[in-house]
């Protein structure tokens, strides 16, 4: 299976073709083909997943000189937890790896060090080029693996509640053929094997969510919705089209990602190269992955159904940019420099945009946006791990981050399809009552996301925090940052809860539970959500065998990723810092439940003090950003440079095309009078008149008199008779 | 002796191309032509019997032979003629007038 992975995405882009083509004259109007196509499909990722596992075992298996050379070279029981295999032994290795750097080629040393784990790959020529040979192909190692059990899971499960969520819309057969090719378009992203190949993806998987963010395009802030979320990712979409070209020719003229990473990670890529095409791409990630300053689009993302929602935040869009980042690790390790003193822009960007996501959080009245910028944050998480080097910790997140947000939007949808409307302030309250199951759910995935123990966000969200950690010096403020951004995510999140499902019920009519397409995908979500945090438990806590499968099964060890450099490093299990954000987390809520519950605090301080009031209206009005994007720099532009197109329209267009006109009407004139009337129609008619007049004169010659013709015939005789006595 | 034949010749083509240009019915034309015929034939004896040579009378016969057909075929376009016109006059056949 692991060398046909390739057939994953192709089964629901078949089946994007099928419901467009027959969807509207099947009963259920397509869904089932899309449902069909997209289980079979997470049946082959849990194969792969399965025979991955084996292809990592062999690997170590196969690797045991290595690893003896290793500990040779490393020092005898240099690390502890090397027993089994090699593969899981990266512990503790800054320490014991200086001496084999000193040595001699760092990079060579640390290779020996690790059973390589050999991504699978299959490459088809996808055309040609001046000389380039462009290839299609697939590339299946860890997070790839990882990425197809995630994104075929949660697509599986949207699909099933959408049956009943968009049942009897006036467009349910083209929403769910969209749905496939979005997961068509990330399933084929997350096996890309060259940046090329992810390019393309890369604008698919933007194109899907541009169709489905607009599915209701008749009311006409959708459409505006949607049009924003597509031109906000094509301002970001620049800057992955010029990292690519860059690495293009930083790397010798290979778009192949393998050949990239490994040159980057060899340092055959001159540091400028990298430094510039990651800053390149760090804007991508901006745009895809809603970061600031680009976050804007994805809160007013929400305007998409509720399921589309759950499947941009959780699985498909936004952790695109989080993946290829992780994909072209190499590339930015190196860049950044991370590892090192220096203070990365990935990690700024992923600290800025926690804090700010969070903020925006805490003013919002619609569910679906609090869930939204509650995602800005956590992807601030991400993209924050990444750049302190924690690239395990970030793309743990990423898996369990994907569960319990699904989980929150598919439950925020279950509640809005209930009481029809997604204010929490006015039309929701009180609903723990009426819907159980969906509350239940709701608060555990909650629980989740605020990192609760055990729950999964805990053991990610820690692991992010010991990242940030392990580095020191400049790195300690995202340690703050991180742990600052967990009591908001606790108070926000509690502050959701209070308002949708305690107090009063403030809207109309009887809510009722939802349905069991609804429930159901909810519930497995929430039991992931629970249980996943375990797939990466620390060492300090868990026997060998069950510690750190999902680093050791998914993280890449190869030449390709910087594991295997000296710089690179995992960072340890801190009960200090765990202890710290669990008190934190269950403190803000305390405060959060005496503010709402209790009644406690200084409620209606934005009435009396001007300045929480100030703050309060930066948050509603979101930092201005709108503001920015819309008033300054669209209306400078357009009005200005839109008066000055409008001018030289005008004068110099107008003026050139009208002189131009004007000469070309005078020209043809003159043509028609000299050279028509005068050269050609003269040759014409005094050929005519010539050949007329002479045959007029020879006309008199033939008179039809017989006699006459024989008079000339004896008298021109008689002259050439005379003619010959004469002269001869 | 031989002037007064090639004298004879040349009076009879004389008045056979006076005949021929100047006599308006077609009939008459063919008799001047006859004329000039027969003045050649004259003049081909006359030299034949000068030179001693057999040859002038032969060329005079073939001369005889071709004016007789030559008479047939003309006689015959006259005689269409006149079925057509009830007239033999060359002034009236004109058709050919440009």
């Amino acid at each position: 299976m692991l060398e046909h992975a390739w057939i994953i995405p192709l089964l629901p882009a078949a089946s994007f073709f099928l419901i467009l083509l027959f969807g509207k004259r099947l009963p259920r109007g397509g869904s089932e083909i899309g449902i069909a196509a997209v289980g079979l499909a997470f049946v082959l990722a849990l194969v792969t997943n399965a025979q991955w596992f084996d292809h990592v075992g062999d690997a170590e298996h196969e690797a045991p000189a290595g690893e003896e050379h290793a500990a040779a070279v490393v020092g005898a029981g240099a690390t502890g937890a090397e027993g089994e295999s090699a593969a899981v032994a990266q512990d503790g290795e800054p320490a014991g790896e200086e001496p084999a750097a000193e040595e001699g080629g760092g990079g060579e040393a640390a290779e020996e060090e690790h059973a390589t784990v050999e991504p699978i790959t299959r490459e088809w020529t996808w055309f040609q080029s001046g000389g380039v040979e462009i290839k299609a192909g697939m590339l299946l190692d860890g997070p790839a693996v990882m990425m197809l059990f995630v994104v075929t899971l949660v697509s599986l499960l949207v699909h099933v509640y959408s049956t009943d969520y968009v049942a009897g819309d006036r467009r349910y057969t083209h929403f769910f053929a969209f749905l496939s090719l979005f997961t068509a378009s990330m399933l084929g992203l997350v096996m890309a094997s060259n940046t090329l190949e992810l390019l393309c993806l890369w604008e698919l998987v933007g194109v899907c969510s541009f169709v489905l963010i607009g599915h209701w395009w008749e009311e006409k802030p959708n459409s505006d919705a949607a049009l924003k979320a597509f031109l906000t990712n094509r301002v970001g979409d620049i800057g992955l089209i010029v990292g690519v070209i860059v690495l293009f020719f930083a790397a010798g003229g290979t778009f192949d990602i393998l050949e990239i990473n490994t040159r980057a990670v060899a340092g055959d890529i001159p540091s400028t190269a990298l430094l510039v095409a990651a800053c390149a791409l760090v804007a991508a990630v901006m745009s895809k992955s809603g970061q600031f300053i680009l976050h804007t689009w994805l809160p007013d993302a929400m305007a998409g159904p509720t399921p589309v929602s759950a499947l941009i935040h959780a699985a498909t869009m936004v952790v695109a940019g989080i993946f290829m980042v992780g994909r072209l690790y190499a590339v930015f390790f190196e860049g950044f420099d991370i590892g090192s003193s220096s203070v990365s822009v990935l990690a700024v960007v992923g600290g800025v945009t926690v804090l700010g996501g969070a903020g925006l959080a805490f003013v919002q009245d619609d569910i679906k946006k609090v869930l939204a910028y509650s995602t800005v944050s956590q992807l601030g998480y991400m993209v924050m791990a990444l750049g302190v080097g924690a690239w395990t910790a970030a793309f743990f997140h990423l898996f369990t981050h994907a569960f319990f947000k699904a989980g929150l939007f598919l439950g925020s949808g279950s509640v809005s399809h209930a009481v029809h409307s997604f204010d929490m302030k006015k039309d929701m309250g009180g609903l723990r009552k009426w819907m159980p199951h969906t509350f239940w759910t709701f608060m555990f995935c909650t629980g989740a996301l605020i990192g609760l123990v055990p729950l999964a966000g805990f053991w990610s969200k820690d692991e992010i925090l010991a990242g940030a950690s392990q580095l020191g010096d400049g790195y300690t403020v995202f340690l703050v940052v991180g742990l600052l951004g967990a009591v908001m995510t606790a108070a926000y999140m509690t502050r959701v809860i209070w308002y949708t499902f305690f107090g009063e019920f403030r809207g109309h009519g009887h809510p009722h539970e939802s349905g069991p397409r609804i429930v159901v995908p909810l519930y497995i979500l929430t039991a992931l959500a629970v249980v996943a945090g375990f797939a990466n438990i620390p060492a300090a806590l868990a026997t060998d065998g069950v510690e750190l499968r999902f680093e050791h099964y998914y993280e890449p060890v190869g030449a390709y990723f910087p594991s295997a450099l000296p710089t690179f490093a995992h960072p340890e299990f801190d009960l200090g810092i765990a202890l710290l954000a669990t008190v934190l987390g269950v403190l803000s809520i305390g405060a959060v439940y005496a503010w709402y519950w209790r009644g406690l605090g200084p409620h209606g301080l934005t009435q009396r003090s001007r300045l929480a009031r100030g703050g309060y209206t930066v948050l509603v009005e979101k930092y201005y950003f709108d503001h920015l994007y819309t008033d300054v720099i669209a209306g400078g532009i357009k009005g200005p440079v839109a008066r000055g197109a409008y001018w030289f329209n005008q004068n110099v267009i107008d003026g050139l095309v009208n002189g131009t006109g004007r000469l070309a009407t005078l020209v043809g004139r003159l043509v028609y009078q000299y050279v028509d009337q005068d050269v050609v129609d003269g040759a014409v008619l005094g050929s005519a008149w010539a050949t007329g007049s002479t045959g007029q004169a020879f006309r008199r010659l033939t008179t039809g008199k017989v006699q006459q013709y024989g008079a000339l015939l004896f008298g021109a005789a008689a002259v050439f008779a005379g003619a010959l006595i004469l002269f001869v | 002796m031989l002037n007064q034949f090639l004298l004879l010749g040349a009076v009879l083509f004389c008045i056979g191309v006076y005949g021929v240009l100047a006599k308006r019915s077609a009939v008459m034309v063919l008799m001047s032509v006859e004329l000039i015929l027969n003045a050649v034939n004259i003049n081909l004896l006359a030299f034949g019997a000068l030179r001693g040579d057999v040859a002038g009378a032969v060329f005079a016969l073939f001369v005889i032979a071709v004016a007789a057909a030559e008479v047939g075929v003309g006689l015959a376009i006259v005689l269409v003629i006149y079925r057509n016109r009830q007239s033999v006059d060359l002034n009236d056949v004109d058709l050919m007038k440009g």
